[in-house]
């Protein structure tokens, strides 16, 4: 077995289980905490729990209007790599030809120059995204490790990535193992650090519009 | 901070306090530091351990170190004497719960709910302001944080009564709503009371004070210590339910208005039997039912928004109804409502001594926002709200007038003798 043929099986196999199983653990740890009852009377006319959720996770999409102008950085460069790697990771036709292998679903894939230039594109947002955490003394005084290594098993799939596809460094089938071993330590890194985040966005975000919306705010 | 410092009754309190809203809030964190911009300790020192982000650190580590996978090996680093006592100035002295990081929050973190149950696990541990801890002392033991005690207060409202030439029932059988008071207007701004007791009997409701529960300020809360906090509300609970009251009425203070109405029925574990209002909220009910007519209120004013009624109380909307019609240069401050900024006193840290340099580093934030509305009169419907502006006044030498609505409205009620 090379490194390719254990990059493509063993490898992204176990990460991908492991992201499952991860990804239910964490998630289920929280959720079966369960929520203390609230035994006060909501404020009439306000929504209930659910439809508060659904609202605040749509809201907060957007910055509050009073922090447009604090937040225009992370809003901007947020979205251009949370987007930029959505458009990647679920554009490029090898990544939709190995969901469809494993799942049987397939959809349309982007023209690969665009792929290409939005891969460089993220990589220059998640760049931007680590100078900003380097350089802001509110962002490196509460960053941990954590932070660090989240950043780095993000970019590191979109660089390799890309130097596979420009065939830059080594042989091609090489930057392939290298790409998708990269790929494997993300799949393994996402539940246990922040990237778990990309899960407990609609949690926390519902829990806070369903608490507020009770009181009518 | 007490001699002692049980670390294990931290860990035990987090444990017990942590539910999926929690939980979900202590993960959820990116470290954007966007939180820092809407925290006034932050904007006013520029220092980053100020950063609300940061003060989710303590419930986020014994969190794990009982739950996460390392945790569960029992690898996980554990929650640390030192932890309680680097944290006890941020949770503390510098965390009004004012709910403002929530608005800019990505996540929708809501830190406000994190320094509560923290400040629980440092109390149950013994670490907190001692002067803090004395006013829930003071309130257990002797009725108030500031020594109201049941006497004091049928002394005062007697003297308040002839005063006045009012009248202000205490413990009258039969009344439809139980006021309360906080002890700051009580024993600091009076008029407020006796403002407060003016309009409700122009509206002619059936209401009384009650010497079994009065003080609706709750340290018991702002402390963490849970003990407190329900007998606190037990006793009001108690004297509304022994009256038989429909409502009850909190004077203007923000926590205590946040503490019954958001609260109560939680802390005492079964609904509350009865309403509760803010006083703005009940005297907007009134002005909506035609109870009142006021006469024009001329000078130029600014609005503070307190945070538990405006930003976590959902009550914004009935102070500017309030003025609708009485108030002729009323002008918003920016940011208002609920963006407005925090007094910078509210969750106890007025009663913080220790606190008191912060605080008027706060309030230049405050004072400019007046500032650029052009005016020099401060409103407000939070007597801890008015008593840390008051204080920073005197500090920093502030020139502009603070006054509350219900002073205000008060003041103006067209009665039978402007016939």
């Amino acid at each position: 077995m090379d490194l390719l043929d254990f990059a493509r099986g063993p490898a992204i196999n176990v990460a991908m289980a492991v992201l499952v199983f991860g990804v239910l653990w964490r998630l289920l740890a929280i959720v079966f905490l369960g929520k203390p009852v609230d035994r006060t009377v909501p404020r009439l006319g306000t929504p209930g729990p659910f439809m508060a959720g659904v609202r605040e996770i749509a809201r907060r999409m957007v910055p509050h209007p009073t922090f447009a102008f604090a937040e225009r950085f992370a809003f901007f460069n947020g979205w251009v790599f949370h987007v930029g790697l959505a458009i990647v990771v679920f554009g490029f036709r090898p990544h939709i030809l190995f969901v469809k292998n494993l799942t049987g679903l397939s959809w349309p894939a982007l023209p690969s120059g665009v792929i290409y230039a939005v891969g460089a594109i993220t990589a220059l947002s998640l760049t931007a995204a680590l100078i900003k955490r380097l350089t802001s003394p509110v962002q490196r005084f509460i960053s941990t490790a954590d932070d660090y290594v989240s950043w780095l098993v993000t970019m590191a799939p979109v660089v390799t990535g890309l130097a596979a596809v420009g065939h830059v460094g080594a042989r091609y089938e090489t930057l392939l193992a290298i790409h998708i071993l990269s790929v494997a330590v993300l799949l393994i890194w996402l539940p246990f650090g922040k990237l778990f985040h990309a899960v407990l966005v609609f949690l926390s975000r519902a829990t806070t519009g369903a608490f507020l919306a009770r009181r009518g705010v | 901070m007490t001699d002692q410092i049980n670390v294990q009754a931290a860990a035990d309190k987090f444990l017990a306090a942590i539910g999926r809203p929690l939980a979900s809030w202590a993960e959820a964190c990116v470290k954007c530091g966007l939180c820092a911009e809407a925290c006034h300790f932050y904007q006013a020192t520029k220092d980053p351990k100020y950063t609300p982000a940061w003060k989710i650190l303590p419930i986020a580590k014994a969190h794990k170190a009982r739950t996460g996978f390392l945790g569960m090996l029992g690898l996980a680093p554990k929650i640390t004497e030192k932890d309680l006592k680097e944290w006890e100035e941020l949770i503390f002295d510098t965390c009004n719960m004012c709910g403002r990081c929530t608005l800019v929050c990505p996540m929708g973190i809501d830190i406000a709910s994190i320094t509560g149950a923290t400040r629980a696990a440092m109390a149950a541990a013994g670490v907190g302001p001692e002067d803090l801890f004395a006013a829930a002392e003071n309130s257990r033991d002797r009725g108030s944080p500031l020594g109201l005690s049941p006497e004091k207060l049928e002394d005062r409202l007697e003297w308040l009564a002839d005063d006045n030439e009012i009248d202000l029932p205490l413990d009258k059988k039969g009344a439809d709503v139980l006021l309360t008071v906080s002890s700051i207007e009580m024993m600091k701004y009076p008029d407020s009371i006796v403002s407060m007791a003016k309009l409700l009997n122009h509206a002619g409701v059936n209401w009384t004070f009650s010497k079994k529960g009065y003080e609706a300020t709750n340290f018991g809360y702002l402390t963490g210590k849970t003990d407190i906090a329900k007998t606190m509300t037990m006793r009001i609970v108690d004297a509304a339910e022994e009256l038989g009251v429909k409502a009850v009425i909190i004077p203007e203070c923000g926590h205590a208005y946040g503490v019954m109405r958001w609260q109560a029925a939680n802390v005492i574990g079964r609904p509350l039997p009865f309403e509760v209002f803010h006083i703005t909220e009940y005297l907007a009910k009134l002005k909506r039912e035609g109870k009142f007519e006021f006469k024009p209120y001329s000078k130029p004013f600014t609005y503070h928004d307190p945070c538990q009624i405006s930003r976590r109380g959902g009550a914004t909307a009935d102070a500017r109804y309030l003025m609708e019609g009485l108030a002729t240069d009323f002008r918003e401050m920016t940011p208002t409502a609920n963006s407005n900024w925090c007094c910078g006193g509210g969750g106890g840290v007025q009663a913080i001594a220790r606190s008191a340099p912060i605080r008027y580093k706060v309030f230049k934030i405050k004072t400019e926002q007046v500032a650029a509305t052009g005016v020099d009169t401060l409103v407000s419907s939070c007597a801890n709200c008015r008593l840390t502006m008051d204080e920073a006044k005197a500090a920093t030498k502030w020139t502009g007038g603070l006054e509350s609505i219900v002073e205000i409205l008060a003041e103006h009620l067209v009665t039978k003798d402007d016939d």
